[in-house]
């Protein structure tokens, strides 16, 4: 999707700027407790976020219980053994099972995570599963993601380039290429993003901490050469400055990478254009 | 034919009742918090310069309210909401430099400034007590 395309999609559904509560149709309500499995001496108990757009009723939070002697280390392995032994109906996105892919970014005990990297041992007694927060859920613990990825595109995450390309391929020193190290890195699970209470209240005007860092991977590419176009774009109070330096991306990053300091770089830069 | 029932509207999924409360994020908060409460407390400071101005009723009477133990209360919490937001501000300063981003380093501003602006207030305040020579 284009910038402008993008710009249009703000304007046409402008939702209230701050919404502390959730509206009616979103609050969470007691869910069903289900079985314990038979014979299982070491439990752990899982309270999962529900909700089904076919039953028309209230999200809610289901009480599952798992048997570890019979279950892999992670929560990934806690949901999947869930989906095989107690309740097929309960849906997530997963893949790769070891963080490079990024589908299985939720919310686990209060933190943004991907739940094939977080270990059932890391968080204490019941396990609380909610999905990525602040964002249309589509069923259970999949979030809508149409807006955070429309927001990656409108930075235009690709080389761009004036001179006519080489014989062979862009050129890049060892310095250069060391730049983007923290940076390429990411893999848009979207945990930075859906865990900034800015993003949260401004996730159609604000660009969030997911964009701007990718937006930074392209400024600092040696080889690119729209950094000025690719400034202007983000010098706007609300794609760019809306990051009040919150930190928790930072915080849940389970690449360990710093969006928020990528973002300060982009202001910096925006500083050092003008002096 | 299928039921063809049309899906509900998509619900929100819990953002801040959910979201474990971390000290960054709170700061942050509280950040904005004080920065609110002090156009109140710059009201508060207009209120007694313009009885000031006014003449020694107006100024006597501020001054009394002020001595109160709500007034004196008020005051506290002014000074504290101002302290907290000036050294907010210095932390925003110095990322704004390109420093402190680091898991740590991130941590100990953020203790630093919760506990400078507690610090700080009661310093100022015994400070403002031995000027004063002792409560009155």
């Amino acid at each position: 999707m284009t910038r402008r395309n993008l710009r249009s999609l703000g304007t046409r559904k402008r939702r209230k700027m701050v919404e502390l509560t959730l509206p009616k149709n979103s609050r969470v309500t007691e869910g069903r407790t289900w079985p314990k499995p038979e014979g299982a001496t070491n439990l752990r108990e899982l309270r999962v976020y529900r909700w089904n757009p076919d039953d028309g009723e209230n999200p809610r939070l289901d009480t599952y219980w798992v048997d570890m002697d019979d279950c892999g280390p992670m929560i990934l392995d806690a949901l999947i053994w869930i989906k095989n032994r107690i309740d097929p109906t309960l849906t997530f996105r997963r893949s790769c099972r070891e963080g490079v892919c990024g589908s299985c970014a939720m919310n686990i005990d209060g933190l943004n995570t991907l739940a094939c990297t977080c270990g059932m041992d890391e968080v204490k007694g019941t396990v609380k599963v909610y999905p990525l927060p602040h964002q249309p859920v589509v069923k259970d613990l999949v979030p809508d993601l149409t807006n955070f990825y429309a927001q990656h595109a409108s930075v235009e995450p690709w080389l761009k380039t004036e001179t006519a390309a080489p014989g062979t391929e862009w050129k890049q020193s060892r310095e250069d290429r060391a730049k983007l190290d923290g940076l390429y890195e990411c893999i848009l699970c979207a945990c930075c993003s859906t865990a900034c209470p800015s993003y949260w209240w401004n996730s159609e005007r604000f660009l969030g901490p997911a964009a701007l860092l990718q937006a930074n991977r392209w400024l600092k590419d040696s080889r690119d050469e729209a950094t000025g176009e690719r400034l202007d774009g983000l010098e706007d109070p609300f794609r760019l400055y809306r990051c009040h330096t919150i930190m928790n991306c930072a915080r849940v990053c389970p690449k360990g990478l710093n969006p928020a300091e990528a973002i300060a770089e982009i202001k910096r830069k925006m500083v050092e254009r003008q002096v | 034919m299928a039921d063809t029932r049309a899906p509900s509207a998509r619900p929100i999924s819990p953002h801040l009742s959910i979201f474990r409360p971390i000290l960054t994020m709170m700061m942050s908060i509280v950040h904005r918090i004080t920065g609110a409460a002090l156009y109140f407390g710059t009201l508060l400071l207009l209120w007694w310069l313009i009885a000031a101005a006014s003449g020694p009723n107006a100024f006597a009477q501020v001054q009394w309210f002020m001595g109160t133990f709500i007034g004196r209360l008020v005051l506290f919490g002014y000074t504290w909401a101002l302290v907290h937001h000036m050294l907010g501000g210095i932390r925003h300063l110095i990322w704004d430099v390109g420093y402190g981003f680091g898991a740590s380093e991130r941590e100990w501003l953020a203790r630093m400034g919760l506990i400078g602006s507690i610090g700080i207030t009661f310093v100022l305040w015994t400070v403002g007590y031995m000027v004063m020579g002792g409560a009155r």
